[in-house]
């Protein structure tokens, strides 16, 4: 602490972790330049997205302000809160795509499963703190209780993106908690033991020819299937050096399906080859890493499994979105974090580098 | 629960947290070695193939059809043609009303329901960025109307193409024939990637025998396209060649004559040129209209054309095969002469009929009450039926089958176009093989008059007699004149090809025969005494016929009148003029027609008076001085060609030429000519 610059002292003063605010900057910056491109040069639609990037960092300045204390203890009213919020969406939700997602406000529509994926971690980080660590089976199993109710009713919109985010989201809490590597082998096993037989007796021809599809989109060409072939194509083609900025074939003759949102990277690789994508990825893992010291650094129980979940669920987005492109794993909505165009998903990870932000710059009034 | 945090162990948690977390990062490392390992999978080690998908995705191969060849007559005079038409298109994504804008064209040009029916439909099939046609082949002035009009009618626009048109279609229908869509066995047929943008390929005559120097050779662009097809810009672009224009020896003109001459008749007319085997004629009739079949004939009048027991349809110059009759005669006192089997001076005594020694069989001869003492001349002239009875008995249908057969007759002519038949020349040898019979003496004695199995196509007769008039010169009959490829400055011949020089032993008996066939017209008591006219330019040598029809297919179909009408004698000519200097050989064949003499020679008379018309006196016996000391010459030498009437452009074009055929394409339409006769060999 004391070899700090005076400048880093400010920064710190003002709640903010200069190291994650450069290295958030920078792949912004990435985004910025690529959505250029993606989005077909369109100025309004970049004005549109510095809109929600300035939102979003003042939620993250502004969250960063609270204290990791203050935050637990509003945990369970922000949990009751964000499910009460899940219901209503699913009675009086706005139906969109087929998804009914959205509360009309009046004002502007509120997207309480956004909100969920911070609000759920903090719930099972605030049940958990508050017991023994490692927990007994008996919390554990309370907290996947807890967790469920959410990860269903948000399923059941569906958004299936959205409910693997918050629960491994909350999955992560209680990993970092300590559960036994036991009890972690004996949920794999109880979770294969319960689809192996649904999957061999109990589902129908067409039901299981859905999932596979799902798996395994290219069995189906035309529909789902039609997306990955040509994401893959992008990828594929971009090479070891990319075919130049702004000079994409498969985004830019539209080819690519939502080029602007989920199968952003695919332009990405595309335009900037193998070589661009792992300049990408070591950003993403120095924010990781970083997010991992963090925690590592935190104060208090509750703060170092809320600073663990936010980061390793960072993890998950990266994943998820460029396995999905890149057709390792099936497609679920998961834009790809902070470069992806669209609104809400930005405010919250920004929310939760807030988080992770206060819990580094508060400590020295914990230790107190 | 303060209880519990109240035995918090905070050393052991921190241990658990930090132990969890180096687990995170291990497992960070994971995933992202993952993803970098299938990225590293899909653009290193599958660039190439991923790099050719993206190309195949946004590239694509446009074709361009090259323009068909022109087809000229002799004289440069367009026979098919490629006229602009003009399709009305509308491109629903420029337009904000289709219907109101149907409804505004509908005020200006006609526009049935039907065709909005057919455009709402298509409306629904193709992409909204392509021109949907609502009305076809619009008049001159409906595109005027509609082009005065086309500002304010956003999305409409005015397409043209090219249509395959025939000035003369009905004349020149069996002849040139026609181009029609490309059908499904064609498809397996023509070479793929030439056709990839063609709809039309040549069903008939020179349409289809030279469908390879017609088409040309297909262009191609590289377009980039978006994902909806639309074109966004040309990559490259290689131009199509333009098929080969074709000048044809036929005359437009004397075809129209022989068509007019013809009118309410059926039956065929081939003239050729007999100095160099070039077709100047060729009328097969009833004919039909041969624009009708270019873009999709109605089956109604398909139907209608198909069925009518005149059979338009059929090209009698080709395919009809019709017994010759007395138009042998000729052929077989040269026979007689040239075989010394009769003398010049040889005469019999005609009684009206003849009889096979031992057999009670009477021969009949048309004159019930015979000619009388007949010589060669006299029963050519005369057609004294019983003369040639006994010739050919002396001769024997072995002498007589391969002495005709030098002539062409009962074989394939060569002729440039598909689908001659080869007409019959019977011999013992034939009729063991298709009939397994013997050969029986008196079916000799009818063969003599061109009756029984002799069989021949109007063409094979033009062409013998040409081989008659030139003196043994046999020349493949030739449809194309030259082959103007548009990258040349002049067109390049086809040369004349000789098949076979016929051995002449003496020139004196040609003559003697060619004596006695003008005597047909110019005698007295000749058979087309009626062609004489007293201010004749020319003599005309000739031979009438009156075919008895054998046989009549056993259809139950035909109506009485019908039957009856069929039955009557084809009505034959053949003739070559002027005589010293021959210019046009003629074969007619009248179906049905009755007396040669006064139905089918008038009609040869005219064709021939329209031809010979455009040459003036020195022209017409230009020749008759050279030829006479030829003639003079050593019975067994050959005669050189030595009636030149090549025009000094053709001299000109021909040393072009022998390049020229041997090219591909050339070859290809060789190649195709040679597999159709094979084929029909095979078959019959």
């Amino acid at each position: 602490m004391a070899s700090r610059s005076s400048q880093q002292g400010l920064f710190f003063r003002m709640h903010i972790d200069l190291t994650l605010l450069l290295a958030l900057l920078a792949l912004i910056a990435a985004g910025q330049v690529i959505l250029y491109s993606a989005g077909g040069e369109n100025i309004a639609l970049m004005q549109r997205q510095w809109i929600r990037l300035g939102v979003a960092f003042a939620v993250m300045l502004a969250i960063a302000q609270i204290s990791p204390d203050t935050m637990r203890r509003w945990s369970p009213v922000l949990f009751i809160f964000g499910t009460i919020m899940l219901i209503a969406v699913l009675l009086v939700g706005t139906k969109a795509l087929g998804a009914r997602r959205w509360l009309d406000l009046g004002l502007f529509r509120f997207q309480p499963s956004e909100m969920m994926k911070l609000a759920v971690p903090m719930m099972i980080a605030w049940f958990l703190s508050a017991g023994n660590i490692p927990p007994s089976n008996r919390r554990i199993f309370a907290a996947l209780a807890i967790l469920i109710v959410p990860v269903l009713l948000i399923a059941k919109q569906p958004d299936l993106g959205t409910s693997l985010l918050v629960s491994s989201a909350g999955l992560f809490v209680i990993f970092m908690s300590g559960v036994s590597w036991r009890l972690i082998l004996g949920f794999v096993i109880a979770v294969i033991s319960f689809t192996m037989p649904m999957w061999l007796f109990l589902m129908r021809d067409y039901q299981r020819q859905r999932v596979l599809t799902m798996l395994n989109p290219e069995s189906d060409p035309l529909d789902s299937g039609y997306h990955i072939i040509q994401s893959k194509i992008a990828i594929g083609s971009g090479g070891s050096f990319g075919k130049g900025w702004l000079n994409g074939t498969q985004s830019h003759l539209e080819f690519l399906p939502e080029h602007h949102t989920d199968f952003i990277f695919s332009v990405f690789a595309e335009e900037f080859g193998f070589s661009g994508v792992l300049i990408l990825l070591a950003l993403y893992m120095f924010i990781i890493f970083r997010g991992i010291y963090i925690t590592t650094q935190a104060h208090g129980t509750y703060a170092r499994l809320l600073g663990a979940s936010v980061v390793l669920t960072f993890l998950i987005y990266i994943f998820v979105n460029i396995g999905m492109v890149s057709g390792i794993l099936p497609v679920v909505g998961v834009p790809l974090p902070l470069v992806s165009y669209g609104g809400t998903s930005i405010v919250t990870l920004m929310a939760g580098f807030g988080i992770l932000m206060a819990i580094h710059t508060h400590r020295k009034l914990l230790a107190h | 629960m303060a209880a519990k945090q109240l035995i918090k162990d905070h050393f052991i948690e921190l241990r658990i947290f930090q132990h969890r977390s180096i687990v995170a990062i291990v497992f960070t490392i994971v995933l992202f070695g993952i993803l970098a390992a299938r990225l590293f999978y899909l653009q290193i080690t599958n660039h190439d193939h991923f790099t050719t998908l993206s190309q195949n995705n946004r590239v694509s191969v446009q074709a361009i059809p090259p323009t068909r060849g022109l087809i000229y007559d002799r004289n440069g005079i367009i026979l098919a043609e490629n006229l602009p038409s003009y399709t009305l298109q509308i491109i629903p994504e420029q337009t904000k009303d289709i219907d109101n804008l149907i409804e505004e064209l509908a005020t200006l040009i006609e526009i049935r329901d039907v065709d909005i029916k057919k455009f709402k439909k298509e409306v629904k099939r193709k992409r909204r960025f392509e021109g949907i046609p609502l009305r076809f082949r619009l008049t001159d002035k409906e595109v005027a109307i509609i082009s005065v009009n086309l500002h304010h009618l956003p999305g409409v626009e005015i397409q043209a193409q090219l249509t395959r048109y025939y000035p003369y279609g009905r004349e020149t229908s069996h002849v040139v024939g026609y181009v029609g869509r490309i059908n499904e066995k064609e498809l397996k047929t023509l070479p793929v990637t030439n056709y990839s943008g063609t709809n039309h390929t040549g069903k008939l005559g020179i349409e289809k025998s030279y469908e390879a120097l017609l088409h040309g050779q297909v262009g191609y662009q590289k377009v980039e396209t978006n994902v909806r097809g639309r074109v966004l810009r040309v990559l490259e672009r290689s131009n199509p060649t333009p098929g080969d224009d074709l000048y044809l020896n036929l005359d437009i003109n004397l075809q129209k004559v022989a068509a007019e001459a013809f009118e309410g008749k059926r039956g065929a007319l081939v003239a050729i040129d007999p100095q160099n085997g070039h077709i100047l004629a060729m009328l097969s009739m009833p004919d039909y209209n041969a624009n009708l079949f270019v873009n999709g004939i109605d089956s109604k009048t398909y139907k209608a054309l198909n069925t009518s027991w005149e059979r338009p349809l059929y090209n009698r110059t080709l395919l009809g095969s019709y017994p010759p009759g007395s138009t042998t005669k000729p052929f077989f006192a040269l026979a007689g002469l040239e075989l010394n089997v009769i003398a010049p001076d040889h005469e019999i005594f005609c009684p009206g009929y003849y009889q096979l020694k031992g057999k009670s069989h009477k021969y009949r001869d048309w004159k019930k009450w015979g000619h009388g003492k007949t010589d060669i001349t006299k029963s050519i002239v005369e057609s004294c039926d019983v003369f040639y009875y006994d010739l050919a008995f002396q001769l024997g249908i072995d002498h007589m089958h391969e002495f005709m057969s030098n002539f062409g007759f009962g074989q394939h002519s060569g002729i440039d176009i598909l689908g001659e038949r080869s007409g019959l020349m019977p011999s013992r040898e034939w009729k063991k093989r298709v009939h397994n019979q013997v050969w029986f003496p008196g079916e000799t004695v009818i063969a003599g008059i061109g009756q029984g199995y002799v069989l021949v196509t109007p063409l094979q007769l033009a062409l013998a007699t040409a081989t008659l008039a030139n003196g043994g010169k046999l020349y493949q009959p030739q449809l194309v004149h030259s082959i103007k490829r548009k990258s040349d400055p002049i067109p390049r011949l086809v040369t004349p090809q000789l098949v076979r020089e016929i051995k002449v032993n003496r020139p004196s008996n040609w003559k003697k025969v060619y004596h006695a066939m003008t005597e047909v017209i110019h005698g007295r008591r000749g058979t087309a005494r009626r062609l004489n006219k007293p201010d004749m330019r020319y003599k005309i040598a000739g031979k009438t016929s009156t075919a008895q029809v054998f046989t009549v297919a056993q259809d139950a179909s035909y109506k009485e009148e019908e039957l009856e009408e069929r039955l009557k004698d084809h009505a034959l000519f053949m003739a070559f003029a002027p005589v010293d200097n021959p210019r046009i050989t003629i074969a007619v064949v009248v179906e049905n027609g009755g007396h040669g003499g006064s139905v089918a020679a008038p009609i040869a008379g005219k064709v021939i008076e329209a031809y010979l018309s455009q040459f003036n006196d020195e022209e017409l016996k230009a020749a008759q001085k050279k030829q006479k000391p030829s003639a003079k010459k050593k019975p067994s030498a050959h005669k050189k060609p030595i009636r030149n009437k090549a025009k000094p452009s053709i001299q000109q074009t021909h040393n072009n030429t022998a390049l020229f055929l041997n090219g591909p394409e050339y070859q290809r339409h060789k190649n195709l000519i040679q597999a159709h006769r094979v084929k029909e060999n095979a078959h019959g």
